[in-house]
């Protein structure tokens, strides 16, 4: 609740810099937070989100630039087609037996596969991408606003929600479900899971978020080009998952919030020197991949246990 | 009527035939063995029973309901569970999730899903282990976690792959309780095993396999006599040793 609060009246203690990052910090969060539900929870080696949150980008932007329709409706309509997309990509592997790492490249090719329809279609904007049609002043209902503050708002709403919505699946039955496949198909459905439908129901959850995600981003930057299906946006979202740690709660948001603002202020303050911040950011990586392999979420846990165990232990000595 | 009726169960890999031929049928409330030298083609059966492997010929029937063709899932939500001869719990999760995953066969709801684990780990004496993680549990707790889980879904027909292995024999006899119990509880077992003991005290029909097909059946001490048996396991010169 403290936290609610804090994240709600900081926008007005902040320049619009320090905006920018909490925005990308929220949006990878939320994203990440989207990922690992596929990814973490349910163990699928699924390395395509970008293909997922390029479609949600392009559909809202390029229904708004055609037919003036609302962003918001476009994300909707984004969000059921990137979910349509990720049951099909995961069905069909499923039908032809393409597990483990073999669903991750299918599903990497994917998303390259992707980048190259949009890189040579011209009705998709081609290399360019497309540019958002400006529109006078703020605009609630055509997602356009000058300043950053509202896009603080919403992305830290989504992330929010992103996190409300794991929290709620969590504790249903297909939450357990997703966990007892990632940690043995066969063990699962021999205990009755029916494995596919219960790979196919995260899949189409987290693909519904990513692809929203898209819009979002698509909103904020007031264009979409093909680098929205690049391998970056697939590495960040699922190293961030991974430093914070993989299939738990909050773990991506961690890891969000540790390595977002470490990749803009580096590029901000060493954008001078080329390559020099990546350099930096990546010994950071190996750094964190070393001494927290199982990723800062879970690190905190037990340090949380222990300190309480600690000051329990030591109130009853003294007592 | 008999629970589980299985007939002329064929299964090959390649050209190694696994099972060839297999006959078996179970009443409701009865104890099957399942024995025969290793490589004889008993967890194939198994596999075949549950569903993770699609027989070439024969059928199997399960009160009167052909399950051949069924996901395992299915076959579970039918009542007919399978254990894994190597434990395969769930390596993240506590010892109550790991049964929980069981009780949700029949439930929805993780509250009831959670009350109906705590008696299952209650009834197998893991109460005070239920939030464990799965590390720190013995190999014979393990074992026990893999039949709880079982339990939990509320099964008809448990199929018992070698539960008794790598127990010592006071912990073998605490088993042979545990399953007798289960068994007037109304479930029917069928068990593959290669701990006699466990087998002979419980069991009151044996099959015996060798080579895929089925060499001899009927009560435990008619089917340890059996010459066809005591060669398959022995060897011949035993068998000519004891004639003279």
């Amino acid at each position: 609740m403290v936290l609610l609060a804090f994240f709600l009246i900081l926008p007005l203690y902040l320049d619009a810099y320090f905006l920018h990052i909490m925005i990308m910090t929220f949006l990878f969060a939320y994203l990440s937070r989207s990922w690992d539900l596929i990814g973490g929870y349910t163990g699928q080696n699924f390395w395509g989100p970008s293909a997922i949150f390029g479609i949600g980008g392009y559909t809202s932007t390029l229904l708004f630039f055609y037919f003036k329709l609302s962003p918001w409706l476009g994300m909707l309509i984004g969000g059921i087609l990137g979910m349509i997309v990720g049951i099909l990509l995961c069905y069909v592997s499923s039908r032809f037996s393409v597990k483990g790492i073999y669903f991750g490249l299918a599903t990497l090719t994917f998303s390259q596969i992707c980048m190259t329809i949009v890189l040579n279609v011209d009705a998709f904007g081609g290399v360019n991408g497309v540019l958002l049609p400006l529109i006078k002043g703020n605009s609630l209902f055509q997602f356009q606003f000058h300043g950053k503050i509202p896009y603080y708002y919403i992305s830290f709403f989504m992330m929010v929600l992103s996190i409300y919505v794991m929290h709620y699946i969590e504790r249903t039955k297909s939450g357990y479900y997703y966990v007892a496949i990632r940690e043995d198909e066969d063990a699962a459905q021999a205990l009755g899971v029916d494995t596919l439908k219960y790979k196919l129901i995260p899949t189409g959850i987290g693909c519904f978020f990513l692809a929203m995600g898209g819009t979002l981003h698509a909103q904020y930057l007031l264009f979409v080009n093909p680098d929205f299906f690049g391998l970056p946006f697939t590495i960040e979202m699922i190293i961030r998952s991974i430093l914070g740690g993989v299939g738990t709660l909050f773990g991506p948001i961690i890891g969000s919030f540790i390595l977002t603002p470490l990749s803009e202020i580096s590029r901000g303050f060493l954008g001078g020197y080329r390559g020099v911040h990546m350099m930096i950011y990546g010994v950071i990586m190996i750094l964190f991949m070393l001494f927290l392999p199982r990723g800062v979420g879970t690190w905190l846990e037990k340090l949380y246990d222990y300190l309480e165990s600690f000051f329990e232990g030591k109130i009853r000595f003294s007592g | 009527m008999d629970l589980l009726r299985i007939a002329n169960l064929t299964k090959k890999f390649g050209g190694l035939v696994a099972v060839n031929g297999f006959n078996l049928t179970l009443e409701k409330g009865e104890i099957g063995g399942l024995i025969g030298p290793n490589g004889a083609g008993k967890t194939t059966i198994f596999n075949l029973i549950s569903g993770y492997f699609k027989p070439d010929a024969g059928e199997i029937y399960f009160s009167e309901e052909n399950l051949v063709g069924l996901k395992p899932d299915k076959i579970c939500k039918k009542g007919v569970v399978r254990t894994f001869q190597i434990v395969k719990p769930f390596f993240n999760l506590t010892v109550l999730k790991n049964v929980m995953i069981g009780a949700f066969n029949r439930t929805d709801h993780p509250g009831i899903s959670e009350k109906r684990s705590l008696e299952v780990l209650e009834f197998l004496e893991l109460s005070d282990k239920k939030d464990y993680p799965i590390e720190s549990l013995t190999i014979v707790e393990r074992k026990r976690l893999e039949l709880a889980r079982s339990l939990a879904t509320q099964p008809q027909l448990l199929l018992l792959d070698e539960v008794a292995g790598g127990l010592n024999p006071s912990e073998v006899e605490d088993l042979i309780a545990i399953l007798r119990r289960i068994n007037k509880d109304g479930v029917t077992l069928l068990m593959i095993e290669h701990v006699m003991r466990t087998i002979a005290s419980l069991a009151n029909k044996i099959a015996v396999i060798n080579y895929g097909t089925k060499i001899s059946e009927g009560r435990p001490f008619e089917v340890l006599k059996d010459p066809n048996v005591v060669k398959a396991y022995l060897g011949e010169a035993y068998q000519i040793a004891e004639d003279k």
